[in-house]
Formats: structure tokens, sequence, C-alpha cells
């Protein structure tokens, strides 16, 4: 079965869905790029295609990784399967 | 691997085109109604209007002409027709152009009017379609090709799947000796000091931070607002999941490869000059706007990826696109050149999606018409550092 999400890196905060239906409470499989791993979690949100979805719990200022490399910090708190994206992380740039 | 050898166009100069347009090129925006009216009389050419060349100076005015020249020169372009307002400027482009050994001719419309300049500009442009369309391709080879690539409408897709499919094709044609170009100054900041690395000698990465630095300096610090939100990322960025330009700069990087390192940096326009390799060419991040510069720095095929469905093409440089965005795929599947949306699906590895981008590249070099140029997309922008005089 193809997966619902990707992660570049292991290291990474959030991985990216890739399927049009993943609604919240749905167990998500997901596959990790660089180490070829398959992981689980489970969806807190209606999640997007192309848009992230928590490794783990993120406290608000936590830096967010992906890539493996410094993408930006939280500006919440976001729990494990949940929807990251602009509502609840910034970039540090500006 | 695809074949390495493609059917071109060997021009004057030793470079080869992969199509034989004859271009009308006006000079400044007054001429743009002459060159269109040529195209309409004379089938078979090309008018490349846009909105410019009047009262520029200083290094604006020198982009102006490097754009325009290097357009000209383009070695998919057999000949070309310049009509200008007055002939001084004219002749400069005519000039710049005549140097590769095509053949160009220039004509004026001050004295002359634009029922004379049509007529006159006509008689000369049907005679350049006559001699062009007798043009044959020949076999040569993958080391002479020059490809540049930029991505558009990114999304989280583009940095999973599309990009790096980009990347593993430079990463193929670099030890063959292909000539290759990236840009998007803007589009690599939170990843510059990644970027710097990539440099192949110390001088090239230096020269890559000091470009950063200028673009930064120039043209963020006098012109930001609290950010850059709604430009980087874009409105259609964030809708397809990409939330800073951090997340963006990352994904862009995943286009030129794992291995491939850079031998230089280029200004707007410039034409590479040490020799086989891939090249930073300091651009904006509008799609238009960097193909237009790649395009008059010589780059002759473009590979465009795109997540939430950019559809930008140019006059003379085909722009191949690919995506890995299923519902792109789906839903604007008359733009796609190749879909490596499998990628997702873990039904193709990125080495499968890399050889089919470059087949078709191959095929594309051969005369095949890219999705962009069936639809008629032309989006031939220039580049103004400021505002005129």
């Amino acid at each position: 079965m193809p997966p619902h999400f990707l992660v570049h890196n292991p290291e990474d905060s959030a991985g990216v869905i890739v399927v049009e239906d993943a609604k919240a409470g749905m167990e998500l499989e997901g596959w990790v790029m660089d180490t070829d791993e398959t992981i689980h979690i489970t969806a807190l949100d209606d999640i997007p295609i192309g848009h992230k979805v928590a490794m783990g719990d993120i406290r608000n200022g936590d830096t967010i990784i992906k890539y493996g490399h410094d993408i930006g910090k939280a500006v919440a708190d976001i729990k494990k399967g949940g929807h990251v994206h602009v509502h609840n992380v910034k970039t540090k740039r500006w | 691997m695809a074949n390495n050898k493609f059917l071109g166009y060997r021009r004057e100069n030793g470079r080869v085109g992969i199509r034989n347009h004859v271009i009308i090129l006006p000079l400044d925006d007054l001429s743009n109604a002459a060159c269109e009216a040529v195209a309409n009389n004379i089938k078979g050419t090309l008018a490349i209007p846009h909105p410019y060349g009047r009262l520029q100076f200083g290094a604006d005015l020198d982009l102006h002409f490097r754009t325009l020249i290097g357009t000209g020169c383009n070695p998919n372009v057999a000949a070309v027709v310049v009509i200008g307002i007055e002939p001084g400027w004219t002749g400069k482009v005519v000039d710049g152009i005549a140097k590769t050994g095509k053949p160009v001719e220039g004509f004026a419309i001050e004295r002359n009017g634009d029922h004379k300049t049509i007529e006159m500009a006509s008689r000369k442009a049907k005679e350049l379609v006559h001699w062009a369309s007798e043009k044959q391709r020949e076999e040569a080879d993958m080391s002479e090709l020059w490809v540049s690539v930029k991505c558009g409408e990114s999304d989280t897709t583009s940095g999973l799947a599309s990009n790096p499919t980009v990347g593993n094709v430079i990463d193929k044609i670099d030890p063959l000796g292909a000539y290759t170009c990236f840009g998007e100054t803007s589009e690599i900041t939170g990843a510059e000091m990644v970027c710097r690395t990539r440099g192949k000698t110390p001088e090239a990465g230096d020269k890559f931070m000091k470009t950063f630095q200028a673009y930064m300096d120039e043209v963020i610090e006098p012109h930001k607002t609290s950010d850059l939100s709604d430009s980087q990322p874009t409105k259609g960025n964030i809708e397809g999941g990409l939330t800073t330009i951090e997340e963006k700069a990352f994904g862009n990087l995943e286009k030129i490869g794992k291995k491939t390192q850079y031998v230089d940096v280029l200004e707007p326009a410039e034409e590479p000059a040490k020799g086989p390799g891939l090249y930073f060419m300091d651009t904006s991040s509008a799609a238009a706007e960097c193909v237009t510069l790649q395009a008059a720095a010589g780059f002759v095929v473009h590979l465009f990826p795109t997540g939430q469905g950019n559809v930008i093409g140019n006059p003379i440089e085909p722009v191949i696109k690919l995506t890995a965005n299923p519902r792109t795929a789906r839903e604007m599947a008359e733009h796609i050149d190749v879909d490596v949306s499998g990628i997702l699906r873990r039904e193709m590895t990125l080495d499968e999606a890399g050889d089919a981008l470059l087949e078709m590249t191959m095929r594309t070099c051969n005369g095949r018409y890219t999705a962009a140029e069936a639809l008629g997309h032309r989006e031939f922008v220039l580049t103004k550092l400021y505002r005129s005089a």
C-alpha cells in the first residue's frame, strides 16, 4: 500500500502528507526516505495533501527540523499527529 | 540511461540549438507594434514584445542590452530582425548579435514611420525564413547541451520528489560535460550556508555568498515590510503546504542534485565562461524573469518542476514541466510533460524518475513540443534593476 506521509530525514519534526484523504483519527503509515523505515502515527486533524503532520509533541518556541535542517520555529504547542503549518510555525528570518 | 546524442541545429559559432526560430525583436516598448505586424505578415517568425528599453541607464541599461543581445545570440534562434525607435541603440543590439555570425538586421522607425519600417523588415524577415527553413538538424552530443533549471508554484511535493528528479538529471549529465544553470537568489534564504558548500572551489562559494549578501542588503533591506509574507512563500506555496522560506529553500536546492558542484556565479543573463559544469545565476525567483535571463545566457532547454501548477513557457527556450503532485498531474494534465507522482506512492524510484525526465529532455531536444510550447506560453519578462530616468 502507498504511504500516507513521507519524512525526509529521521530527525525531522514533521512529515508530509501525500494522500488526498488524511482525516483526524486515521492511523497513518509513513515512509522515512533517508533510512527506508516505515513508521505509524495517528492524525489529530484533517490534513490536506502536501501539508505537514507533527512527528512528536512540539512546544511553543521549539525549532522545526525538516531535511535535517532548521526551517523555523513553533509559535504554539503542537501535539504529535497535529497539522503543522503557518498557524503554528513561522520563519526565524523576519 | 537515455541516449546521450540528440539532433540539433549547429550554429555559425559552434553552439547547438534545439529550435530554429526567426525572431522579430523590439529594442523598446515603442517598437512592439511594428514587430508584431512583421510577425503577422511573415509566417514562421516570432515577435518577442516587452515593456522596456527607454530612458534606462547604468547597470539597468547594461542588463537590458545583455538580455536582448543574449536572446538573439541563443542558438535556438536562427536569425534575427531587430526594430527600434531610433538607429543608435538598435545598432548596438544588432552588432552584439552579429558577433555570433548569424544573420541579423536592424530597422529604425524614426524618419520612416511604422508602415515603411514594417514593409522593409517584412521583406528581410521573409528572406531569413526561407534561409532558416532549409537548415537541417544534425547529431550533437550531451556535452553540447545547455540546460537550465528553476521551479515554480512549489509545494512540499517539489522538495520531496520533482526537484530531486531534476537534481538526479543534473547529477547524470554533469559528468558528461553538459552546461547547467540554477538561480533564484531569494529562494536560497535559509539554505545559503549549505549552498555555499556546494561551490567547486572556495572562490565559487565565496562569490555566491557575496551575491546573496548583496541581494539581502540592496534589495530586501531597503524594501521589506515586516517580512516577505505572501511573496516568499507565495500564496500558492502556502496552499500547497510550504510554511517558511527556509523550508522552501531546502526543497529548492534539491534541484542541483546530491553531488554536483557549481563552478561559478553569473550576473543576470551573463554567459558562462568557465567551461562545462553547473553555474549559479543571480536571478529573481519569479519564473518568467528567471527563465528569460537563463535563455539570454545561452541555455537551450529548461527543466521546470512545479507543485501547485505554474504554467510558464518561454518564447525561445522550451520549458519541460514535471510535477509530483498527483492532484496537479490530474487537474492540470495539459501543462505537465512528465508525471513523477509515482515517487510518492513508492511505485517509482528517484533514479527511474530521473531517467524518465532525461528521456523527455532528449525527445524535446530532438523536436518534440513541450506542453508550454503547444499551449502558446511565451512569457518574456525583462528584469528591471531600478526605475528609468
